[in-house]
């Protein structure tokens, strides 16, 4: 009972000290912004502890941080080799395969007027799609190797990278073009001096929701069969002996991952598109 | 609209007639087997030697015993008619004649596609509405305060790059395990996957009225309150919307990933179902059905979207 109630004065005193900090003078600089979700997490995460010992919740149902903790540092191994297995072999590669063709497919595309109207409204279709539903297939056809799961996320990042770099090579106005016809520029040079740069928004736009469809792809389609590793296959065998630590564990590493993974693309998006309004407005 | 029409049945057209190639290579082992019990001569005689042969050397080489490629029990690509049909055996077939269907037990058979349909559809339903809800509230709160505005947002992007789908098993599992199953725990995973969308757009939405709408509400001296009915929540409707359109594609992502633990039907269930058994056309069909499910929640919230901003006075 002591533990719940210090968790809620732990969190009323987190709270408190976020508002001062967000009201205060200092709430515009760059420390303020850092520190204010750092001190909400921490805050979570300590209430978490608190709670999940206070009230003794089984660490079946849910499995206090410090355990979690503990059990990531004595598997890093493991988790190492699962990590490479699922996101450098099975994510990665599909994330590089399915962008590249979904890219020279939008330049395919933004040649042919008749592609454009046929394929268009198919991928805002396909882009709605369940994807994730065609991992038994696959699985089938691949093996239950890395192979079966970069081919369900080329085909889970496809289509809405190939709808984001339409809609950036189009982004052009006119009277842009016009100036580059009025130079005589081929449409390979229209492409790379003008078009090109224009998209980079759009495609970086269409990069980072793909890095995580990514991520997701590759893990649910380790549920449908892999070797005797990887993300997936350590959450789905670890919950069937109720070893939540290491579940919780293996999401970490996911999560960890995926916004490392985000994080870098937002990096390299902000240094090429540095020119632009919503980079730099800040 | 006409405009788009030839185009795209033209791509279609392509694409079929792609599928039904490509059925032939895929599919190359299991015809010639078929074709060597009929004693048809086929080239490498035994499946043995077959097996260590090249996908296109056996098409080539056979070519006049891969007349069953389109008709096989069990395909490893299905033809595109095989999927039809088995999406009409499965739905109309199995309601009228099977011994449970509709006509005979006046209930949909649990045997049928369309009682899995209705049941993902009443799990994304669920989850859609409190992600939805939730989504409105925590953008509404975000708006009017600063503390949830920096120390709420920068977490929420954040648990979007983590795969929440992969944690959707055990979520399943945990919340079994306290007793909680059926319905609501599938509803958990689609309200998260679809909160966050509504959260993002409302978020943009309810600030979009400009400096000058603003100062108006200001000289009239309107309260908080009057500023969110009457200003930003109207001017926020076109961004709701469009969140709404990508949150129910992704409500019904999280109800089929949700099914596939706990194998209670559902189009999930049914497609590992498919995959344990090796029923492609079965899997085939429910992906087909989940196809048609994701084009009309998303058409109908569009075609209240352009219902709603005409009446509004948005759109013409």
């Amino acid at each position: 009972m002591t533990l719940i109630l210090a968790a809620l004065a732990l969190w009323a005193a987190g709270f408190a000290l976020n508002v001062a900090l967000a009201n205060g003078p200092a709430r515009d600089t760059r420390a303020a912004q850092i520190a204010v979700p750092l001190i909400f997490g921490a805050t979570l995460l300590a209430m978490w502890e608190l709670i999940v010992r206070g009230a003794e919740v089984p660490t079946v149902i849910l499995p206090p941080p410090s355990d979690i903790a503990e059990r990531f540092a004595g598997n890093t191994g493991l988790l190492w080799r699962d990590f490479t297995q699922t996101i450098l072999k099975g994510a990665l590669s599909g994330y590089v395969i399915g962008n590249v063709a979904a890219f020279l497919t939008a330049l395919l595309v933004d040649r042919s007027d008749y592609l454009r109207r046929g394929l268009l409204p198919l991928g805002n279709f396909m882009a709605a799609l369940p994807i994730v539903g065609t991992a038994p297939i696959l699985v089938m056809w691949f093996g239950f190797g890395w192979q079966s799961k970069a081919a369900v996320v080329v085909l889970m990042v496809y289509f809405p990278m190939l709808v984001n770099t339409v809609a950036g090579l189009s982004e052009t106005t006119a009277m842009q073009r016009d100036l580059m016809k009025t130079y005589a520029a081929t449409w390979g040079q229209t492409l790379w001096t003008l078009r090109l740069p224009a998209a980079l928004p759009f495609i970086f736009n269409g990069l980072k929701i793909t890095s995580t469809l990514a991520l997701v792809g590759a893990i649910v389609a380790e549920f449908f069969g892999s070797p005797t590793l990887g993300l997936g296959f350590r959450i789905s065998t670890s919950i069937g002996q109720l070893d939540l630590a290491m579940v919780w564990s293996a999401i970490v590493v996911a999560a960890l991952a995926g916004t490392g993974f985000y994080g870098l693309i937002t990096l390299i998006e902000k240094r090429m598109t540095f020119w632009h309004a919503s980079t730099r407005g800040r | 609209m006409s405009r788009f029409i030839p185009p795209l049945l033209g791509v279609v057209l392509a694409l079929l007639a792609l599928w039904y190639a490509a059925v032939v290579p895929m599919n190359v082992q299991e015809t010639l087997t078929r074709a060597e019990r009929a004693e048809i001569p086929v080239t490498p005689a035994t499946a043995v030697e077959r097996r260590d042969t090249g996908t296109w050397a056996l098409v080539f080489g056979n070519l006049g015993a891969l007349g069953e490629s389109w008709s096989l029990d069990r395909p490893r690509l299905p033809a595109p008619h095989q999927v039809v049909a088995e999406l009409y055996d499965s739905t109309v077939t199995e309601e009228l004649t099977g011994r449970r269907g509709l006509v005979r037990s006046g209930s949909l058979s649990n045997r049928g596609l369309l009682y899995h349909a209705i049941v993902t559809l009443n799990a994304t339903f669920v989850g859609f509405l409190i992600g939805t809800g939730l989504g409105i509230v925590l953008a509404i709160g975000i708006v009017h305060s600063r503390v949830m505005d920096m120390s709420v947002m920068p977490w929420a992007i954040v648990s979007q790059t983590i795969p929440i789908v992969a944690l959707a098993p055990m979520i399943i599992v945990v919340l079994y395990s306290i007793g909680i199953q059926g319905l609501l725990p599938k509803a958990v995973i689609s309200a998260y996957l679809s909160f966050f969308p509504v959260v993002v757009g409302m978020v943009k939405g309810l600030r979009s009225p400009d400096g000058m709408q603003m100062d108006l509400m200001r000289t009239y001296n309107a309260p908080t309150r009057d500023v969110l009915t009457k200003l930003r929540l109207p001017a926020s409707v076109p961004y709701l919307f469009a969140s709404l359109k990508i949150a129910i594609a992704a409500s019904l992502v999280g109800a089929i990933v949700g099914e596939l633990p706990v194998q209670k039907g559902g189009l999930g269930a049914r497609m590992l179902a498919g995959s344990y058994y090796g029923q492609t056309a079965q899997i085939w069909a429910a992906l087909l059905m989940a196809a048609g499910l994701a084009a009309v929640l998303v058409w109908a919230i569009g075609a209240v979207e352009r219902r709603t901003l005409v009446r509004m006075g948005m759109s013409r």
